[in-house]
């Protein structure tokens, strides 16, 4: 369950839109279900009966900013780990902070549906969660199915960053703390395997894709109008993959495209249909910037220069072969 | 109808694999379930669904058309399909075995795709009736029985036995196979499991969408509908939708230059997409409202308007649990036909 209740959203977002302070506002809207929450634009005090907050709210609205923010003044809800997108869409131009009121939402963490079906099984009709409980009913269980919240948590909220909103207008609550989690645990696994092991691996898991293009089009930070692969005079324009070959080549270029403007957000693995841990491939990126040019985190500062952008004589060689093990022991 | 122990189904599968490339719903480690070829050791999934459908297995995404090859001033056009051998799909569900109807629409009408029938013919499919349809399945709105499926052989599954029964003449040949390991049944026990997954069916939370808002004839009161604008905001064109569902069969064909010679493959398209159809002139849908709603309006209008009726989703439930903004065709159905079906 969030602490922070959705009558205490509403009720700013009520204000805020009746002072005409603001002309929409971007929040959850209720799905059919209890878990299938769609981000939505909010034009009247009238439609945000369907309004939601709550454990299934893990999209980040901050790209939605650049579309809207062109027709109205918006008041965005923003999760700490959602404000990094904010303030890196904003070192990059991609709209005017004066048309955006940031309302700082504190975060439990949020629920992954495919986690909790894993749990409660199919057929799930209702989700209610109270505390660090969630109740499921399914059609196939006459007693509500109870789940500990912890875990069917999102990888990312397992793994957060942060519960301290990097940007904001206002928050709903007292300042989050910096968390403690170590993300970097599941990169520092694949590190240790045998280059063969981690082909394999990484074989294994980008066979699957689809080339849906969920993975960048959620991305805050693919943002360009028309990508590389949907842009017929690019040459690299590619709606299926060929092969698997062509497939990973998605994958790297656009890894190396989002390379110190990734705030690891974790949207790219949150949408995969095929469950493949997009994460870890930036994460990997983020660990070794870390490493090479000091301790980078993209979207925490608006206009920061990602050291990726910004050359320093102290820079290491841009040839010298780093895997992670001292060769010199 | 024939009948077999549930623990002889490794059997079975052997001996269908002993005559034909045998393709099957299999468990994967993160949850869902995904159609791979049968080799001893790998068991039917108990899934519903799996990721995407076994449309792949007669319209994959990506498939080699031609070869065209310069050679001085001529060239030479070689039909490089590959050869399709007899395989048997089993464990279709009635939603995809619908969505087959579907697609034989599109591509077994003049002009026939060749590369299309050619798997068709050459494939049986096998499928299975239902015993846990879940929260997202809605394919009884849509007049599909998911209890007794059709295909070239429909299977049930109980605890202990399963029941074959064959439906085509291609069917019939494929119970020859696996005779040995049947026997005759009259196959009381089917019917009891269908009144079980009977009840369940009456309590499905979408079994009412409205589709009779939906049909032929309707563009001109569903295309300018003040909902589509709405109902677009969220969508990022990202054609996942497309991609899971069974029946989208809307493909590009491309022309991939190696050196002196050019493959000419086609690989799925999807209407999501901003460069989909693009034309000298431009493209026909500028917008993501206009590309989102032609989604929706060609399954439940245009579909049927061409098809005696026939609506193009079958209600499997794929598009809602795999949009990665939990907008889908469901919610498109009740902002617009209102919330259950009248
Ligand atoms: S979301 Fe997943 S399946 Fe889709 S393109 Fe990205 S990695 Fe591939
Ligand atoms: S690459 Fe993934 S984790 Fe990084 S910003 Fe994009 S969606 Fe977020
Ligand atoms: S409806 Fe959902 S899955 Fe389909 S294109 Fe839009 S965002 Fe992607
Ligand atoms: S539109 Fe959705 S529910 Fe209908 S057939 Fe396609 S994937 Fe299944």
């Amino acid at each position: 369950m969030q602490k922070m209740t959705r009558e205490a959203l509403l009720e700013k977002a009520r204000e805020l839109l009746s002072s005409g302070k603001v002309s929409a506002v971007l929040g959850w809207k209720k799905g059919e279900f209890d878990y299938d929450v769609t981000p939505a634009v909010f034009d009247s005090v009238d439609a945000l009966e369907d309004f939601v907050w709550g454990d299934f709210c893990g999209a980040n609205l901050s790209k939605y900013l650049i579309k809207e923010t062109k027709k109205h003044r918006v008041l965005v809800f923003l999760k700490p780990c959602d404000t990094y997108s904010m303030n890196q869409l904003l070192t990059e131009h991609r709209f005017e902070r004066e048309q955006v009121h940031a309302v700082g939402v504190p975060c439990d963490g949020m629920a992954d549906i495919n986690l909790l079906r894993r749990k409660a099984g199919e057929g799930i009709v209702s989700v209610d969660s109270i505390g660090e409980e969630i109740k499921v009913e399914t059609l196939y269980s006459d007693e509500p199915v109870i789940i500990d919240r912890r875990e069917v948590l999102l990888e990312r909220c397992v793994n957060c960053k942060s519960k301290k909103h990097a940007a904001f207008d206002e928050l709903l609550s007292d300042a989050g703390e910096d968390s403690s989690s170590d993300r970097f645990q599941d990169v520092e696994k694949l590190e240790s395997m045998t280059p063969d092991e981690r082909f394999e691996f990484w074989q294994n898991e980008l066979s699957r894709c689809i080339r849906c293009n969920a993975c960048r089009d959620v991305c805050p930070a693919c943002t360009c109008e028309t990508c590389v692969f949907n842009n017929p005079s690019s040459g690299a324009e590619n709606k299926a993959p060929v092969n698997s070959f062509e497939e990973q080549m998605f994958h790297i270029i656009r890894a190396f495209h989002v390379a110190g403007r990734c705030t690891d957000c974790g949207e790219c693995a949150r949408v995969c249909p095929e469950h493949i841990p997009l994460h870890l491939i930036n994460r990997k990126i983020i660990k070794d910037m870390n490493a090479f040019y000091g301790v980078f985190q993209a979207g925490a500062e608006v206009g920061a220069k990602s050291p990726l952008l910004d050359y320093t004589v102290s820079d290491i060689e841009p040839g010298a072969v780093f895997d992670g093990r001292d060769h010199d022991a | 109808m024939r009948k077999c122990a549930l623990s002889k189904l490794p059997d079975v599968f052997e001996k269908i694999a002993s005559e034909m490339t045998l393709f099957l719903p299999v468990d994967r480690e993160d949850g869902r379930a995904e159609y791979q070829q049968w080799v001893p050791g790998k068991a039917l999934s108990d899934a519903l669904t799996t990721v995407k459908s076994p449309k792949d297995l007669f319209f994959p995404q990506t498939e080699d058309l031609m070869r065209f090859k310069v050679e001085g001033k001529k060239i030479a056009i070689d039909d490089i399909r590959e050869d399709v051998e007899p395989f048997a799909v089993f464990g279709v569900r009635a939603c995809d075995v619908r969505s087959l109807d579907i697609l034989d629409r599109v591509f077994l009408t003049e002009p026939r795709d060749s590369y299309y029938a050619e798997k068709r013919e050459k494939g049986v499919v096998v499928s299975l009736s239902c015993e846990k349809p879940a929260e997202t399945c809605f394919c009884t709105a849509f007049g599909i029985d998911p209890l007794t499926s059709a295909g070239d052989v429909a299977v049930w599954k109980t605890e202990t036995a399963l029941f074959f029964k064959a439906n085509t003449e291609k069917g019939g040949a494929f119970l020859k196979i696996i005779e040995e390991l049947t026997e005759d049944t009259a196959g009381e026990e089917v019917e009891a499991v269908k009144a079980k997954t009977e009840k369940i069916l009456q309590k499905l939370p979408l079994r009412d969408v409205p589709v009779n808002a939906f049909g032929g004839g309707k563009t001109q009161a569903l295309f300018d509908r003040p909902e589509w604008d709405t109902l677009s905001e969220s969508c990022l064109g990202c054609g996942t939708c497309t991609f899971v569902c069974p029946t989208c069969q809307c493909y590009d064909i491309k022309d991939f230059s190696a050196g002196n010679a050019v493959i000419r493959y086609r690989c799925w398209d999807s209407c999501m997409y901003s460069e989909f159809t693009k034309m000298a002139h431009g493209n026909n849908r500028v917008t993501q409202k206009e590309r989102f709603r032609q989604r929706f309006m060609h399954k439940l209008v245009y579909f049927p308007e061409n098809h005696d009726g026939l609506f193009s989703c079958v209600g499997c439930g794929r598009c809602l649990r795999s949009c990665p903004v939990s907008m889908n065709i469901v919610k498109v159905m009740r902002k617009i036909g209102g919330k259950h079906n009248a």
